[in-house]
């Protein structure tokens, strides 16, 4: 609690002051330190104050997982945790696995799958999905839908989903052995 | 969500003692109930304590060849834990049949047992509820109330307990160890949850300032016989409307030993100790299974529009003991039944 800062809001009122405090974060590889209230999620971290808003806020209840981001390599709903929480993690969003010009392999084959319509799940989906790669516990179709389970699509892009993160989870696979 | 203040503990004696310096103090450890809770007022401490620094998220044995779980290991590693997979199967099954894998990876032993029920109206703040605001009466009774109680239920309450993981944990046998700033003590399982009797808004025998450290899983794992069968609204990341764990130990066809526990159906995950009675010196046969079933479902009340769990429970129970007999799933599956 070692500054207060008045919020600017877009009606111009003036708020009580927030008690807020300077928060370090390891963000795809960059540090940023924020100024947050206690209660301030990982998510309106990422969002308002990072300025990452490749990461969506769907139903910030941890429902739909269109929140996920991985925290030390796992994935979590970012809307469940508060960013104070997560000091010293190492926090990856869509915005560290790939770039406009070099898609990461995910990406690239949700494209050719046309695994979205909308779009507004896609970030939390190929999170989910590095996770699940990550985690090396699913395989066949069904263990890669009971795994992905986190991540609600409204589109109901699930076919294309499922053979997209299928061609990057059998890739990774033929590439070990 | 209301204002508060928010320290990290750096030790379990720290975080004992942070909690009697306020008002009203909870602790956090993944913060996938709480946080939720608080966003839309139902819980509204003016503290919290975090968890995720204590250095309590170990797996390993114990003298006398069980498994001690720490309270902040999460559900996701505790689940995929090779001891855990291999000894505890049911165990290990419970936990990934809950939640989503988001979920698990933060959600932690500790607080799977300190979630709350996820009754509609408990978290609707615009209706009565008894557990959330003592007195103020129940909606979910005469309300719509499918995923509701059918035993241990009292006037004031009919919630369910939400959980997956602590139905294995009752059918296993877990053991509560707990600190405060007065020391340390141990819970039955059976003994943590209770049922809403005058109190709804009391889901567990743990006193104020209390903090879980740890899970004692005993040597007795019925990895060879055993099953975790979960029936829900759709075949992924639902809560249960009915769910049944079960150990079996047998000697040939006969059963030795019996753990029955169901989820879903009450305040507390409900294990039947004479059921298990019945069943224990029986042949293993679905006559056997029908008689434990309808020992377990006989004083149960429906709601009216959970009047179908009932029936569901009993098949529920005959199923899952057939599955366990026939040694259906083995330690090795990583995933449950997922086609009932």
């Amino acid at each position: 609690m070692s500054t207060v800062s008045t919020p600017s809001s877009a009606d111009g009122q003036l708020r009580p002051p927030v008690p807020t405090a300077p928060v370090t974060l390891r963000i795809n590889g960059e540090t940023h330190t924020l100024d947050l209230a206690p209660w301030t999620s990982l998510l309106d971290a990422l969002r308002e104050y990072a300025g990452l808003t490749g990461t969506k806020k769907g139903c910030d209840h941890g429902q739909c997982g269109a929140c996920t981001v991985l925290v030390d390599g796992k994935r979590i709903n970012s809307c469940l945790t508060l960013a104070v929480l997560q000091e010293g993690a190492d926090i990856t969003t869509i915005e560290g696995l790939g770039s406009e010009h070099q898609l990461h392999p995910l990406q690239q084959a949700f494209i050719d799958h046309d695994a979205f319509q909308c779009g507004y799940c896609t970030p939390g989906q190929i999170c989910s999905a590095q996770g699940l790669i990550n985690e090396g516990k699913a395989h066949s179709e069904d263990e890669i839908r009971e795994l992905m389970s986190g991540n609600i699509c409204r589109c109901g892009a699930y076919v294309g989903i499922l053979a997209a993160v299928k061609e990057v989870v059998d890739a990774k696979t033929a590439s070990k052995q | 969500m209301k204002p508060f203040t928010l320290t990290r503990a750096e030790s379990v004696e720290a975080a004992v003692r942070d909690f009697t310096g306020y008002q009203e103090a909870a602790f956090i450890g993944g913060g996938t109930n709480i946080l939720d809770l608080m966003k839309e007022n139902v819980a509204e401490p003016t503290h919290l304590i975090g968890l995720n620094k204590l250095p309590l998220n170990k797996i390993e044995a114990t003298a006398d060849g069980g498994l001690r779980l720490g309270a902040t290991a999460t559900n996701a590693d505790t689940a995929w834990n090779p001891e855990v997979q291999q000894r505890y199967p049911l165990l290990s099954q419970a936990i990934l049949a809950g939640a989503s894998p988001q979920l698990r990876n933060m959600a932690t032993n500790g607080g799977n047992l300190m979630q709350r029920t996820r009754c509609y109206y408990f978290y609707d703040t615009a209706t009565p509820c008894n557990k959330r605001e003592p007195g103020s009466g129940c909606a979910a009774i005469g309300g719509y109330n499918r995923i509701h109680a059918i035993l241990g239920a009292s006037d004031k309450c009919i919630a369910t307990h939400p959980s997956d993981m602590c139905v294995a944990l009752a059918a296993l046998e877990a053991v509560v160890h707990v600190r405060s700033k007065d020391g340390e003590r141990q819970i039955k399982f059976e003994d943590f949850h209770r049922l809403p009797g005058d109190e709804p808004q009391r889901d567990n025998t743990l006193e104020p300032g209390e903090l879980i450290v740890a899970l004692e899983l005993p040597k007795q794992g019925f990895a060879k016989n055993f099953s975790y069968l979960k029936l829900r609204d759709r075949q992924s990341y639902a809560f249960a409307l009915v769910s049944v764990a079960v150990g079996l130990e047998l000697e040939g066809s006969t059963i030795k030993t019996a753990r029955l526990a169901l989820g879903g159906v009450a305040h507390k995950p409900w294990r039947d100790q004479d059921a298990e009675a019945l069943l224990e010196g029986q042949p293993a046969t679905e006559e056997t299974f029908k008689k434990a079933a309808d020992k377990v479902l006989k004083g149960a009340k429906g709601q009216g529009i959970n009047d179908f769990k009932i029936e569901l429970a009993k098949r529920a129970i005959v199923r899952a003991l057939k599955q366990a007999a026939a040694g259906e799933h083995k330690a090795a599956d990583i995933f449950t039944n997922s086609n009932p």
